[in-house]
């Protein structure tokens, strides 16, 4: 998506983690939900963030951008601490629920969203020409298929040229044809020089990753590649081999 | 603060309550048709016309824009777009002062035809030019606004913010004077309706209906009514919540 004019930040992709993580408590309606987390994740990357529903994905991805209250620990983002009102300008983050306005146009959405920003209104075009999102851009988005809504809620997010972007189950609900069509975008994102983080439950999602955080009942259980995954577990496939490592976690499941 | 993520919001919330055709014709139309209502019922007492259609020219659009805020706002926070707007760099005021600069524009296209009506087809007669009875009007539209956007925080869906209407509103509307002078009132409500903001509003509606000076009262009505809106929307400001369980 180099047409997006992302700033190069291919140089990121050295020792400097896009996010460390250290300690991470996080308590949701009385019961712990994350326990005692650390984590790095890679600059410059895209980093799949796999496992079961309800295992703390989306609380963790909301600790990330900064709009979950934690109960203890240090969660660095970009280098400063998650929630720093400097980061809200750099971080692109994306809903499970698009979360657009499905009164308006997929034009207006982003129009909207690239002035609260103070991005330059071009901006809104621009990202709709790279979304492939031209068909739809005068269409209220109640008319729009999930696939487009999924879009434009997308390209709200990159209306500022963040330099992460944390999406919380992306591909949900979606067709394999728009699917793959996401997954390209997520690719000509990262060569933009973007960190990604992507969760998902489903086990396809892993093998366009770079690299793989296994999570469940609020630990991360694995940080490996997904290549490493199947040659650790002999398995076949990354769902087999989820199930493993999960089998080998945790024997009496 | 800042006037570009405000200007964006209010914006944007134009142009969703105009694309809402039914909805845009139900604020401009019903107040003008309920006041019309009204001229028919007191067809033989002109003088009670008068004297009740002024407040109720400018309670009709607070109770309407504190309903119509009132879920606009629930809807921004359930919709996902609140946390969305809140993970950008956005203030809290400016998103509640975004929604209340829409809502009094669209409040004060509906006290222009309300006036015009009321004044221009139904003689409506007041004390003090038809400009000042709207002016305090909008006055009152913009303590409904800022008033539904302070409740909207405390409904958590559209069932329970319409019943904050019956619940905030009501009791307001009947102890604020307009069915029966205050002082008439057992002392105990006398002394609620005190506290009540809706009261205020009211009394500045009837004293520009009434020959009598208008008195410092009149401006104390004012500005009590202005300053719960301002106080309304600081704190409507203060519930939202970057940051979640």
């Amino acid at each position: 998506m180099a047409d997006l004019g992302h700033r190069d930040a291919m140089t990121a992709g050295s020792a400097t983690p896009a996010i460390d993580i250290r300690g991470l408590h996080v308590v949701r309606g009385g019961r712990p939900v994350l326990e005692d987390l650390t984590v790095t994740v890679p600059a410059g990357r895209i980093t799949g963030l796999l496992g079961p529903s309800g295992c703390g994905k989306s609380t963790l991805m909301r600790t990330i951008v900064g709009t979950q209250r934690v109960a203890g620990g240090e969660t660095v983002v970009l280098g400063r601490p998650a929630g720093a009102p400097a980061l809200r300008a750099e971080i692109g983050y994306v809903t499970q629920a698009p979360a657009i306005y499905t009164d308006l146009t997929a034009h207006e959405n982003l129009t909207h969203f690239a002035r609260i920003l103070g991005a330059p209104l071009d901006r809104a075009a621009r990202v709709i020409g790279a979304l492939r999102l031209g068909d739809a851009s005068d269409r209220r988005v109640d008319a729009l298929s999930g696939g487009q809504r999924s879009r434009v809620s997308l390209g709200v997010a990159l209306l500022g040229a963040p330099r992460l972007l944390v999406l919380d189950e992306p591909t949900v609900g979606l067709d394999p044809v728009v699917r793959n069509e996401l997954w390209e975008d997520f690719r000509r994102l990262r060569d933009d020089g973007v960190t990604l983080i992507v969760s998902s439950h489903v086990m396809d999602d892993a093998a366009e990753c770079d690299g793989l955080l296994l999570m469940r009942a609020g630990r991360i259980i694995r940080d490996c590649t997904p290549d490493e995954l199947l040659r650790e577990t002999g398995a076949e496939n990354l769902s087999d081999a989820f199930l493993r490592v999960v089998e080998r976690e945790d024997p009496a499941s | 603060m800042s006037a570009r993520a405000t200007g964006a919001i209010a914006r944007r919330v134009l142009r969703q309550l105009i694309r809402d055709r039914r909805t845009l014709a139900l604020l401009l139309l019903v107040p003008a048709v309920l006041l019309a209502i009204l001229r028919g019922m007191f067809d033989s007492q002109p003088a009670l016309f008068d004297q009740v259609g002024v407040p109720l020219l400018g309670l009709f659009p607070l109770i309407m824009m504190f309903l119509v805020t009132s879920i606009a706002m629930l809807r921004e926070r359930t919709s996902g777009t609140l946390e969305r707007l809140l993970a950008m760099p956005t203030g809290k005021l400016d998103i509640l002062a975004g929604y209340a600069i829409a809502f009094t524009l669209a409040a004060a296209v509906q006290i222009v035809v309300i006036s015009a009506v009321a004044f221009g087809l139904l003689d409506l007669d007041s004390a003090r030019p038809a400009a000042a009875v709207a002016a305090v009007g909008l006055l009152n539209a913009v303590l409904g606004v800022c008033f539904g956007l302070f409740v909207s925080a405390f409904a958590q869906t559209e069932f329970q913010a319409v019943q904050f209407m019956p619940a905030f509103v009501f009791p307001q509307l009947l102890l604020c004077g307009l069915f029966v002078p205050r002082d008439q009132m057992t002392p105990v409500l006398e002394g609620v309706s005190y506290a009540l903001p809706m009261t205020y509003a009211y009394d500045a509606l009837a004293r520009v209906a009434d020959p009598a000076a208008l008195g410092t009262r009149f401006w104390i009505d004012i500005g009590v009514t202005a300053g719960v809106s301002v106080v309304g929307l600081v704190l409507g400001a203060l519930t939202l919540r970057r940051r979640t369980e």
